[in-house]
């Protein structure tokens, strides 16, 4: 896969830091490499460095040491700024902070009309950002009215407007219900495979996690861990070290697995669980 | 209950009165009230109130909405008229103790309150159909010629915009600090207007602080869409001057030219 | 007796207008002293709403509440004593903090109720010993405490309030999984020292289906179901039918059963699900 967005060796600390406990630094060191069109999951803890790390991506946060690539372009080149945060979006964690306009088709336009787009051009990318999302139906309505996952939906429309190719989203359905992050989930989902907009998602919810093509675990400012889910979701014992949940699927399974069971490495899902489940007491009352 | 309050009171529809470009309709707002003002006798006022009710018609809004707003200033038009008619000039037609109402009175009373709610009627029209964000731009095109004397005008109108945006939200968050609150056993209710402004601390800190987080994630997600101020920005929707803008100029025009007739030739008012 | 009970309780938004909304039609309820209540329903089942008229925040349009068996609207100007008896924390309490201290926060309700200094003393540091309130911050201001710590100065402020009812609208809802297990550990600890009871609502089977001893389900301003954990999760399809799911490790015992494995299906926790299977398999485990 084409390298995308590169980070290397990055050191982040906060300006307002406490000195009297040394937590300066939200990250310590942090590499990575996401390719074109990947759909990865950067999981961890409240604490861990990952809203940090996501607000680095499109030059929000400079790095105070080492330095971030987004297409061949350094995220600390003032020059390039415009041009990295169009091709890389960012979402955030609440729906109301981020609607600017008050009404739905204005607000998706916002990012375009910042960027000098001719106005019949915006009207074209709203309206198939709007499809997109599958906010069509709701353009002409007031913010206020949507429900949490319908305005997060908008909030990517109006990224996706800006035709970008990456979109970081930094804990997207954390104020959510189930409904609107299944709709979130759905919806980054779709992008990833339809368009091949390559996907960021910060997250704690390993439910969302585990439909990612890559998992990456970060702890104290560092990653601990990276791999496709089934790789880093087998380690049950570190993860739940880390202060970090595994699905009840994967850690009923993991637990009988450790009892000498012949059960797969890793199950994901209810569905691969009860199948595995049922593999087994069929073959064992044979 | 905060959550019922519509901010700019819009009314989505199609009528002509809709599709009038939203600059049209501010300006022709103020050449109305020039004239209402300048309406000398019953005849001008009453081409004046007559047009506001057509226009008032050809919104097809609901009658009931427009009740409603002028419910709102009742008290203000009858205090108004109810002082005007004790002021005023020639015959006599009631005298008890120090009150005393003359023609000049009592015409000035009508004339008053008629012109109040005139205003207010046409004021509805504005805003029930036109949208906030239409507002705001058509403000911003208007005042466009202001930036040359250094008046921010795109930054007013984006504040505008920002805080037409924001106002339901932070009614909302009122109502649900004050819930929190008042569960907690704060007493907002009762107590003299010190102990109620005090009772007040525990939603406003609460308040101003969301604010400020608000403000912040705002901000950063402007950044993220590339906000660079005025400079270079263009627009989804372009505001044009249409036929039916001309033909609403005209029957303006042809109203305001009435009033002017009635003024010059037929009777001044008594007042 | 049962401590709160609910009557044919309605509750219309705006009646009369055009906004006019009904939030909760017909709803009937009891429950006794010491129960752990779970409740759940997707966004507008009339949750929010409920929990607000049990506290008497809102007015029924028409039905009574019963508090420890005496109507709560019996006195409209007595309401705040209920407001004591039943603590309501709300979504992301931590918005609600306002105070110089933290000690001062938690202290507001207390000192609401007219309680002397020594009381209030004591009912403050009572409720930050439960919700994990560390004597250190006690004196920082409460916007000085990261977010998980204001969360728990939030929760200590309704407790503080000692009410006969504490009812939680999704405490948890935020916090990364450490935060959430402790701070449902601190809730489940706090139910069994007090022995009062306790109200919550969440989005999460998971929690819920752990620790609440009986669950009221709200679908569309009614009442869809209230019964035992082990009841309400084994009809598992009637739930999916109202938009709600069941806890994953229920989900697969279901899926077992239907695949003609005769396992217990009534299964809430992993380490319940892991026994069955045990059992099923014959006994114990093969290291």
């Amino acid at each position: 896969m084409e390298e995308f967005i590169k980070v290397n060796d990055v050191f982040y600390q906060y300006e307002s830091f406490d000195e009297e406990t040394d937590a300066g630094y939200a990250l310590c060191g942090v590499n990575m490499t996401i390719g074109r069109g990947e759909f990865v999951a950067i999981v961890g803890h409240n604490g861990s460095g990952k809203s940090t790390l996501a607000k680095h991506f499109n030059s929000i946060y400079l790095p105070s040491a080492g330095e971030i690539f987004v297409d061949g372009m350094d995220t600390a080149d003032d020059d390039c700024l415009f041009d990295i945060r169009k091709k890389v979006g960012l979402v955030l964690q609440n729906p109301d902070n981020q609607i600017v306009a008050g009404i739905v088709e204005e607000d998706v336009a916002f990012g375009c009309e910042n960027l000098g787009v001719p106005p019949k051009e915006i009207r074209q990318r709203v309206d198939e950002a709007l499809r997109a999302v599958d906010m069509y139906d709701y353009r002409r309505h007031s913010p206020d009215k949507l429900s949490g996952g319908q305005k997060q939906r908008v909030a990517i429309a109006g990224i996706i407007a800006m035709e970008p190719e990456c979109i970081v989203l930094d804990e997207p359905t954390a104020m959510l219900d189930p409904k609107g992050r299944d709709e979130v989930i759905d919806t980054i989902t779709r992008l990833n495979r339809e368009r091949g907009i390559t996907i960021i998602l910060i997250t704690h919810y390993m439910e969302e996690a585990v439909l990612a093509d890559r998992v990456i675990v970060m702890d104290s400012g560092k990653v601990l861990t990276e791999g496709m889910p089934p790789e880093v979701f087998s380690q049950v014992e570190l993860l739940k070290r880390h202060r970090l949940d595994v699905p009840q699927a994967t850690e009923l399974n993991h637990k009988l697995r450790s009892c000498g069971y012949e059960l797969p490495e890793c199950v994901l899902n209810a569905e691969d669980c009860a199948q595995a489940l049922y593999e087994l007491i069929k073959g064992m009352s044979l | 209950m905060g959550r019922n309050i519509t901010l700019g009171q819009y009314m989505p529809g199609r009528s002509v009165i809709h599709r009038l470009d939203a600059r049209s309709k501010i300006l022709l707002l103020i050449a109305y009230m020039v004239f209402i003002f300048m309406a000398q006798n019953f005849y001008a006022l009453f081409l004046m109130t007559l047009a506001s009710l057509l226009v008032v018609l050809a919104t097809r809004i609901s009658l009931n909405m427009y009740l409603k707003s002028l419910r709102v200033i009742l008290v203000v038009v009858l205090i108004t008229a109810l002082f005007n008619l004790f002021y005023g000039n020639g015959k006599v037609l009631f005298e008890w103790w120090i009150f005393k109402i003359t023609e000049g009175g009592l015409n000035n009373a009508v004339f008053v309150a008629v012109r109040i709610a005139a205003l207010v009627l046409i004021s509805s029209v504005l805003t029930y159909t036109t949208s906030p964000s239409d507002l705001t731009d058509a403000l911003e095109r208007l005042l466009k010629p202001l930036t040359l004397f250094k008046v921010k005008v795109h930054e007013l109108a984006m504040m505008m915009t920002i805080a037409l945006r924001f106002i339901p939200v932070l009614l909302e968050e009122t109502d649900k600090i004050m819930n929190a609150q008042k569960a907690r056993g704060a007493d907002m209710e009762s107590g003299n207007v010190f102990k109620r402004v005090k009772a007040l601390i525990p939603v406003l800190i609460p308040l101003f602080v969301s604010s400020f987080r608000r403000a912040n994630d705002l901000a950063m997600a402007m950044e993220c869409r590339c906000y660079n101020g005025g400079k270079g920005r263009t627009r989804m929707k372009v505001l044009r001057f249409t036929r039916t803008d001309l033909f609403g100029l005209i029957v303006s025009l042809v109203i305001f030219a009435g009033v002017i007739l009635c003024n010059m030739y037929l009777p001044q008012l008594v007042r | 007796m049962s401590v709160i009970k609910a009557e044919g309780i309605k509750l219309v938004y705006g009646a009369g207008t055009s906004f006019e909304k009904t939030a909760l039609d017909d709803v009937s309820f009891e429950i006794e002293k010491g129960e752990f209540i779970g409740i759940i329903g997707h966004t507008g089942s009339g949750k929010s709403t409920l929990v607000q008229l049990l506290n008497g925040l809102l007015k029924p349009t028409a039905g009574r509440i019963f508090l420890n068996g005496k109507d709560i609207w019996q006195e409209p100007k007595k309401i705040r004593e209920v407001r004591f008896k039943v603590g309501i924390v709300f979504q992301y309490p931590e918005y609600q903090l306002f105070e110089e201290t933290v000690y001062k926060d938690i202290a507001f309700g207390p000192k609401n109720m007219g309680l002397s200094e020594e009381e209030i003393d004591e009912k403050v540091r009572a409720a930050a010993a439960f919700t994990g309130v560390r004597e250190e911050w006690l004196q920082k201001s409460p916007f000085d405490l990261s977010g998980g710590e204001k969360r728990r100065a939030a929760i200590a402020g309704v407790i503080a309030m000692d009410p006969d009812v504490l009812i939680l609208d999704e405490p948890t809802a935020g916090l990364d999984p450490l935060g959430r297990d402790a701070l449902l550990a601190q809730i489940q600890n706090y139910h069994a020292v007090r022995k009062n009871t306790v109200l919550l609502v969440s989005h999460s089977m998971e929690d819920i289906a752990r620790i609440a001893d009986r669950i009221l389900v709200m679908n569309h301003g009614k009442k869809a179901m209230l019964d035992t954990a082990a009841n309400v999760f084994s009809r598992g399809r009637e739930l999916e039918e109202l938009g709600l799911r069941v806890p994953q490790i229920t989900k697969i015992m279901m899926l077992l059963k239907e695949k003609g494995i005769s396992v217990n299906e009534n299964i809430l926790t992993t380490e319940q699900a892991f026994n069955e299977i045990i059992n099923y398999l014959g006994g114990s485990s093969r290291i």
